[in-house]
């Protein structure tokens, strides 16, 4: 018996089908302070001035809080985290300062009545090619910024088959459908020895590293910090690290006397505050023999960050261990400018990395005349092309071979814009993806033993609608031998154990590895007979094979195009994911995970772009009606399967993540279909109809 | 200018009436989330341009980020909380239902809206004599944005219904 | 957003009234465009007059067509049996535009004074001469996606936004007006106007004056309607540019023919010579393609907003071909 591997649903469904389930904003909290942001509309320069009288005199309004009058941080490295602390303005739409008062629309209306006044300096902020000339140190985290091996030179100009392309993605937006919030609320003094002086609800992909980092930035002790996040509606990377609306809240919240404080950033703020993924501009060279085998390959991404924080987008990582070639070289390059922090957007990196690269691979199949699958199959391979580390499990053929004959890729005529219904143009495309199978350091949990045959499993980690809730508890009954319901998970609150972020597909590993030991350390301790109230708290130990192999999750992603002749509007009626991750735990959860990807992956492919404006600095499309995501009508036939497997080497649930691979690959698979159904090759996302348009004859 | 700046309105939530003063720049979201505590219906974008604050609005589907609560006087609100048997005290809808059958959802945030906004479409449907099928659903629920992408088990939570119904 | 005074208001003279006399007054309706702008801070006002429970919401059949309340919410005009019916273009264009929530709420009057969607004219921080006259235009060197490419100024080239104002424009409907001196009626397409050097007014109504109903006349006989949307997002999105068309052929040689597009300039655009070129001649591609070039010979386009000329022509065209009845779906 095993409930690992059982399709359970989702135990929080009911609260979240009824709404009753509590996200930040749901708090009911007595007497709060409502806090809103008021932004820079300078994109670099220093504040001078901050007019509160007119605010202060609106009914309603009890405090402005800027740099002159903020409480001080004890440190103040993290720019991004250091709000209200000084006069520099760094980017258009930083936080200069914050209102607090006794109603929403008090403080809204007090937001817009502070008037800011501004010396302001000459600001970059347009992403130029030329600019991007700095390396990094390093990418996010322990990954070098560049990689070579062999002679790429001289392997291209020996190849029989060239291909050189640029391609380019631009900003994205995480928008997560709840908005990033925090209520914070002080209840003692962090001198005193009490247990918690301060309790943070946020939106969180991760209470414990949010703890950490307003302990680091308070000069106080995490383990005074209480961090709660029962429900998180989304992350996607943005609530991966806090950001400055948590410091806001955290600093108002010290000048209440004890008044909570609850601060909603907006939709447009998001835009600002909240992250984002850079756009790159990626030159991808591969050259190739006649056979189609890969002799060379040379992926090179130029980048932007921000001056307040230097987060790098590891786009060419991907290309690091997905196909053979002799010589090889990645290579990222960034320019500083002074904007909003990028951060984490799912699969960052790899998502637009694997863009560039399986646009180029289709390409090469094309000069090549080689079916796209048959390409990457004769350039797979069963060694890390660079760290020459066996794989732990890489069974990409498989996926291509099963999805090619799932999609019926057979039938597809080679020949690009043979297919037509009507006024659409009809084309089939593919791509290949990978993700790292991360496994993440510093996790623990506690097993405590109720009545007989029932436990409670504690460990900080957050559901941020991956269905972590449900799947931990189906690890811990596996492990205790229990059934589901006899186990009662408690997450999302760092009175837990230990756990680290809800991101880089690496929950359901990390957690689980921590359970699973915490587990075999409470049986070790109390036995198979123990007393209520036994109770072990135990660190994950993770697989010695982590170290020894190199560990991805695989993916192949077949999309059907239609791209009407006459308007350039692109419809996707058919989208098949295959993947391979390791055991799935869940396969309800698992599957609204991988098509949940892969439709933020088509929405990428069509439709999502934040436009920067030189002249400002900041995004203009700064909503949910100028950002357009996916909606229902944009999203039919998609479905994901998966291989039968374990992968034990990862994890001891033989388990690898899922949360990210879906997206890696799957805008590439639409370009290369939009490619096939009318011969256009679309080289910059999102693929709207104002390119196909200017690209159609006549 | 001897303006009303507050003005007291009553409405109807799930089934009980409330009585309450509300800013006369407050929403009707806003006043069921802040004054009432009904939290069920969501902020998401406050722009009626996401669906996450759908409600029942006198039986239709409505924004109440774009409605201001002062217009809202004397209307019927029912939210997702209420929206199942006996105002919800008796159980789950059937949308709801099928949302959990089907993992309809996944962070959850804009499900409640999702499922007033069904709800509401299954009545118009009927009233329209209209039958429900994929591509009629699809369009039809594109108010309601899901940023996790449950949109391909949405609709077939919805197929279900529409059919157990006799709309699909 | 600034305080105000909500009113609710009983009867339709009164609320003129009530407006005509209060500069920083105006009306709300379904609230689907101004709580927007409450918000974003595009408008202040220090009174608000709520007209939604006036009793203007019938949608009334008759001989010569159909009368629309202010009040009709766009879903119950788009479902309307004679509607649906027989003004196919009107029904169409309004469940191509917002969401079903949306359309639930907003009125007729509403989605007609919509204002434009111009990312500058919402964002407070930037200059807009619609929002701040005299502060200059974002838009013309900045985000272009949607700029006008008929009708703009130096000052402004935004485009309005709505679907049912082009479908109404190729109806040849009626805006009937109330205003502090009684009523008047306004043909739809002067009701919005071109911006010229005043892109602050979206419309020539007066401060005060309400639109009480809509009168839109039924097709000459013979004569068959529809509206066509291009947007990039498959619902849920304003228009990169549509087509309203209204065609009658006799012997194969065009005899009524109306066009109206939308999403292209600062108001529906009547494509009254493209029309004219057409009239009395047989349909097809070259000479709808040589009729529409003849109506965008005044366009200004950009980089960034060509894209759209290629559509007027192309969409005009596939809505003609479809009308005429000649073409694959």
């Amino acid at each position: 018996m095993s409930s690992v591997g059982s399709p359970l649903l989702r135990v929080d469904g009911q609260q979240k089908v009824t709404g009753e389930a509590t996200y930040t904003m749901d708090h009911h909290t007595a007497d709060p302070l409502h806090g809103w942001l008021v932004q820079s509309t300078v994109a670099k320069g220093r504040v001078t001035a901050v007019h509160a009288d007119r605010a202060l005199e609106h009914g309603g309004v009890v405090s402005v809080i800027d740099h002159t009058n903020a409480p001080r941080l004890a440190d103040t490295d993290d720019l991004e985290l250091a709000v209200l602390q000084g006069d520099r303005v760094r980017f258009r739409g930083q936080v200069v300062a914050c209102v607090l008062a006794e109603t929403p629309e008090a403080a809204r209306h007090g937001a817009e009545l502070v008037r800011v006044e501004y010396d302001e300096e000459a600001a970059d902020v347009a992403f130029r090619e030329a600019a991007a000339t700095l390396r990094p140190d390093e990418l996010d985290p322990d990954n070098d910024a560049d990689t070579m091996q062999g002679d790429v030179e001289a392997a291209l100009a020996d190849a029989a088959h060239v291909v050189d392309q640029t391609y380019r993605t631009p900003f994205e937006h995480n928008n997560p459908m709840e908005p990033h919030a925090t209520l914070a609320h002080w209840h003692g003094d962090p001198d005193s020895d009490e247990g918690h002086v301060l309790t943070v609800c946020t939106s969180t992909q991760s209470v414990h590293g949010v703890a950490a980092s307003l302990a680091r930035i308070l000069g106080i002790d995490a383990g005074k910090i209480r961090v709660v996040a029962s429900y998180v509606g989304g992350g996607f990377g943005s609530k991966g690290l806090p950001h400055c609306h948590d410091a806001v809240a955290v600093l108002a919240a010290r000048t209440t006397g004890g008044r909570p404080v609850k601060l909603a950033v907006t939709r447009q703020q998001m835009f600002a505050l909240t992250g984002y993924r850079t756009a790159t501009i990626q030159r991808v060279r591969l050259g190739a023999d006649q056979d189609g085998r890969l002799t060379a390959i040379d992926h090179r991404s130029l980048e932007q960050t921000s001056t307040s924080k230097q987060f790098v987008e590891e786009s060419a990582l991907v290309t690091r261990s997905m196909y053979a070639a002799g010589s090889r070289r990645t290579s990222h390059r960034v320019a500083l400018l002074d904007v909003a922090v990028p951060s984490w957007m799912r699969a960052p990196g790899e998502m637009p990395g694997a863009y560039a690269l399986e646009s180029a691979m289709d390409e090469l199949a094309v000069v090549l005349g080689i079916d796209p699958v048959e390409l990457r199959i004769r350039n797979d391979t069963q060694t890390d092309p660079e760290s020459g580390k066996p794989f732990s499990s890489r069974r990409l053929v498989e996926c291509l071979r099963l999805g090619a004959e799932r999609f019926g890729w057979s039938r597809r005529d080679a020949r690009p814009g043979a297919s037509r219904d009507g006024d659409w143009l009809v084309g089939l495309g593919m791509a290949a993806a990978s993700y790292p199978a991360n496994v993440f350091p510093g996790n623990r949990a506690t097993v405590r033993a109720l009545e007989p045959g029932r436990f409670v499993v504690e460990i900080g980690a957050v559901d941020i609608g991956t269905g972590a809730w449900t799947v931990l508890g189906q690890i811990a009954a596996a492990a205790l031998g229990a059934e589901p319901d006899d186990v009662e998970m408690r997450i999302g609150d760092t009175s837990y154990p230990k756990a680290s972020v809800a991101g880089g597909s690496s929950g359901t590993a990390s957690w689980g590895t921590a359970i699973t030991s915490a587990v075999a350390a409470f049986r070790k301790e109390h036995g198979d007979d123990p007393h209520p109230g036994d109770e072990t708290t135990a660190d994950a130990e993770r697989s010695s094979d982590l170290e020894h192999y190199a560990t991805h999750s695989y993916g192949a992603h077949f999309v059907e195009a239609r791209v009407h002749r006459l308007t350039g509007e692109v419809r996707v009626p058919r989208m098949l994911g295959v993947f391979s991750a390791g055991r799935v735990v869940n396969p309800v959860t698992a599957r609204s995970q991988f098509i949940g990807a892969m439709t933020m992956g088509l929405s990428a492919a069509l439709l999502e772009e934040s436009w920067r404006d030189p002249r400002y600095g900041h995004v203009v499309t700064q909503d949910l009606a100028t950002y357009h995501v996916a909606a229902h009508a944009d999203v039919r036939d998609l479905e994901a399967v998966w291989l039968d497997e374990d992968d034990f080497r990862v994890t001891p649930m033989g388990a690898r993540g899922i949360g990210e691979i879906g997206i890696v690959g799957s805008p590439a698979a639409v370009a290369n279909a939009v490619h096939h159904a009318t011969g256009i090759r679309i080289r910059d996302l999102p693929i709207t109809p104002d390119k196909l348009l200017a690209r159609f004859d006549g | 200018m001897g303006a009303r700046l507050q003005i007291e309105i009553g409405l109807t939530v799930d089934g009980a009436e409330r009585r309450l003063l509300v800013d006369t720049r407050s929403t009707l979201l806003d006043a069921l989330r802040d004054r009432l505590g009904v939290t069920s219906p969501k902020k998401g974008c406050d722009h009626g341009q996401c669906g996450s604050c759908t409600v029942l609005l006198d039986g239709r589907r409505h924004l109440t980020c774009l409605t201001l609560a002062a217009a809202a006087d004397g209307r019927e609100v029912v939210t997702a909380a209420g929206i199942g048997p006996d105002h919800g005290r008796g159980g789950l809808h059937p949308v709801q239902q099928a949302f959990l059958r089907h993992d309809a959802l996944q962070c959850g945030y804009c499900t409640p809206g999702q499922v007033c906004s069904a709800v509401g479409m299954l009545a118009e449907a009927a009233a329209e004599e209209v039958t429900l099928d994929d591509a009629e659903i699809r369009e039809r629920m594109s108010g309601n944005l899901c940023r996790c992408g449950a949109y391909v088990n949405i609709l077939a939570a919805l197929r279900d219904v529409a059919r157990s119904e006799g709309t699909g | 957003m600034r305080e105000f005074a909500y009113e609710a208001v009983t009867d339709p003279e009164g609320a003129v009234a009530l407006v005509a006399a209060d500069p920083d007054a105006c009306f709300l309706a379904g609230g689907t465009n101004l709580v927007d702008h409450l918000k974003l801070g595009v408008a202040s006002p220090r009174r608000v007059v709520d007209v939604s429970r006036l009793p203007l919401a019938s949608i009334v059949a008759g001989d010569d067509g159909v009368r629309i309340g202010a009040n009709a919410r766009n879903s119950d005009v788009a479902l309307h049996p004679r509607v649906q019916a027989d003004l196919t273009v009107l029904s169409r264009a309004l469940l191509a535009g917002a969401s079903p929530q949306i359309r639930n709420q907003a009125t007729t009057a509403g989605n007609l004074l919509q204002r434009t969607r111009c990312v500058y004219f919402q964002d407070v921080t930037t200059a807009c001469n619609k929002r701040a006259p005299g502060s200059g235009c974002s838009a013309r060197e900045g985000y272009g996606h949607h700029n006008a490419v008929l009708g703009g100024s130096e000052s402004c080239v935004a485009v309005y936004p709505g679907d049912m104002a082009v479908a109404l424009t190729a109806l040849d409907a009626t805006v009937v007006v109330l205003g502090p001196d009684g009523e008047r009626r306004v043909p739809v397409e002067e009701l919005h106007r071109l911006p010229g050097d005043r892109p602050d007014r979206d419309t020539t109504l007066a401060h005060g004056e309400l639109i009480v109903g809509v009168e839109v006349p039924w097709l000459p006989d013979g004569s068959r309607s529809a509206y066509h949307k291009v947007r990039d997002r498959a619902a849920f999105a304003f228009a990169l540019a549509s087509v309203a068309g209204v065609l009658r052929l006799d012997g194969g040689a065009v005899t009524e023919l109306r066009l109206a597009w939308g999403g292209v300039a600062h108001k529906p655009w009547r494509a009254r010579q493209a029309e004219e070129a057409l009239i009395g001649r047989p349909l097809d591609e070259a000479s709808v393609h040589a009729a529409v070039d003849l109506e965008l010979a005044a366009a200004a386009a950009g980089p960034a907003n060509a894209y759209k000329l290629a559509l007027l022509r192309n969409v005009t065209w596939l809505v003609l071909r479809d009308l005429a009845g000649e073409g694959a779906r």
